[in-house]
């Protein structure tokens, strides 16, 4: 990993995102975008994101806020790696992005249209502006890159799921990707399609908005933004004398056997993906120095991930944060900016912290890191889960060794 | 009903499919190919929807595929409303 870009709620370009975050500086506040009528009343919004200054106009007419953000990202992470794309052949770039809601915004914009007007009334745009694929497809276009690309829906596993398919591809002929997702779910559609789920916190009291391991947790905040990635072959940077922030060391993906009638899992497979992880990195438990959670704040799933947890490592054996209770989950977002935090983490030997912690709680017996702190570093794993029963893990190996 | 002007389909285009900021319409345009102007397919398919919208004047494709530049589409939508 070479090059990270980051758009957060709590910090737009990656220093600005790493310094909120080591700070306890959250980007999570009451929604400001449209009346929160569906209950909803805190979020993560990206309020000084400038499109304009990242997308020429005549794309920006073409694509969702989701992929501005992704635009932007891209740029500040093709910057970060050095990238000097005349120099790489076009059919050995690849990217590969995390898509969830996707173009939800334009497409209820088009919709209104639609309902409210006629077919003419509907931007011929719609259908390339909203689809799952615009983001990894417009990124393509743009830089260039004309190698193996592609798109995972995995809801907020599929930042980690992304790594693994440019990891394949690099293996395959590709000498640099660019790696990563972002979500733009705050418009109304966004939000009602989420609220229907009963996972997002309707709680008023912000200090209990979004409260992962807590016994009084009420579920999760949305939020916009995201990350993306510069990944490239050992070869490559080494040829382009560039220094890496981590290397992808090893990755598992499971999927849950069938939910309860609330849609929520009864047994995971979460400890089975991180097990598999380890293996594939060939690593022990004992190796890891730090886990960024997936850190659902839904009191049955964060008790089935502490218990994977424990299973794994043992009873508050490992270092965990959840550093996205600053800018609640991404979505198509949030692996990819817990990916590219622990990069940040690799490379400056610090745990960033998990914000809002109350007492210490015995239902869910992990520890989790309060304040940042200088540790050494060398091993991460990070954890994600997408609602329907995806569990991803993808374990980072640092500089640092 | 009154004319379709440059101007106007400048307008359209800006509205309906955006406008580079360094390329942009600055200028006279009448003769520039919309394809040069930074205009595709579906760029075109926007400016048909509206014109219809606005005038009434249908633009299928492949009598818009005859007309690339500005000044071929203006007089098509004009001699139209002059009937």
């Amino acid at each position: 990993m070479t090059g990270v870009g980051v758009v957060a709620p709590n910090g737009v370009g990656t220093e600005n995102y790493w310094a909120a975050t080591l700070a306890g500086r959250t980007g999570i506040a009451p929604v400001t975008r449209f009346d929160a009528a569906y209950g909803l009343h805190f979020a993560g919004e990206v309020s000084d994101f400038d499109a304009a200054s990242w997308v020429p106009g005549r794309l920006r007419a073409q694509t969702d806020r989701w992929t501005h953000f992704s635009f932007a990202a891209a740029d500040l992470a093709l910057r970060d790696a050095q990238v000097d794309l005349a120099q790489v052949d076009e059919y050995e770039m690849s990217v590969y992005s995390a898509s969830s809601a996707a173009g939800a915004e334009f497409g209820q914009i088009e919709l209104t249209n639609l309902w409210s007007g006629s077919p003419r009334d509907v931007s011929a745009y719609q259908s390339i502006a909203w689809f799952y694929a615009a983001t990894t497809g417009q990124l393509s276009i743009r830089h260039g890159m004309r190698g193996p690309c592609g798109v995972v829906v995995s809801e907020q596993a599929g930042g980690i799921d992304v790594m693994a398919c440019a990891r394949r591809a690099l293996g395959a002929g590709t000498r640099l990707a660019l790696v990563g997702g972002t979500e733009a779910p705050m418009s109304p559609f966004g939000v009602v399609c989420l609220m229907a789920e009963n996972r997002m916190s309707t709680i008023t009291d912000p200090r209990m908005a979004f409260l992962p391991f807590d016994p009084e947790a009420g579920g999760a905040v949305p939020g916009e933004g995201g990350a993306f990635m510069v990944v490239e072959s050992v070869e490559s940077a080494t040829h382009r004398g560039v220094h890496a922030y981590a290397t992808v060391a090893g990755y598992a993906a499971t999927f849950d056997p069938r939910p309860d009638r609330d849609r929520l899992p009864v047994r995971s497979g979460l400890r089975r993906a991180i097990e598999l992880a380890l293996e594939d990195a060939g690593c022990n438990p004992h190796d890891i120095d730090l886990v960024f959670a997936d850190a659902a704040g839904l009191p049955r799933l964060d008790r089935l991930e502490a218990e994977a947890l424990n299973q794994v490592f043992g009873k508050r054996a490992v270092a965990v944060t959840a550093p996205k209770t600053m800018t609640g989950r991404l979505f198509a977002g949030g692996a990819a900016l817990d990916v590219a935090t622990a990069a940040l983490a690799l490379r400056d030997q610090v745990v960033p912290p998990t914000v809002g912690l109350r007492r210490r709680s015995e239902d869910y017996p992990i520890s989790l890191v309060a304040e940042a702190e200088h540790r050494p570093l060398r091993t991460v794993l990070v954890l994600a889960r997408g609602h329907g029963g995806f569990n991803s893990a993808l374990v980072l190996s640092g500089a640092h060794r | 009903m009154s004319a379709l002007t440059v101007d106007e389909l400048k307008e359209i285009l800006r509205e309906r499919a955006g406008e580079d900021e360094h390329t942009g319409l600055a200028g006279d345009i009448s003769d520039a190919e919309f394809a040069d102007l930074g205009y595709d397919s579906l760029a075109m398919f926007e400016v048909s929807s509206e014109i219809k919208k606005r005038y009434r004047v249908a633009l299928p494709d492949d009598v818009i595929g005859e007309l690339p530049t500005p000044r071929g589409l203006i007089d098509y939508v004009n001699q139209r409303l002059a009937r």
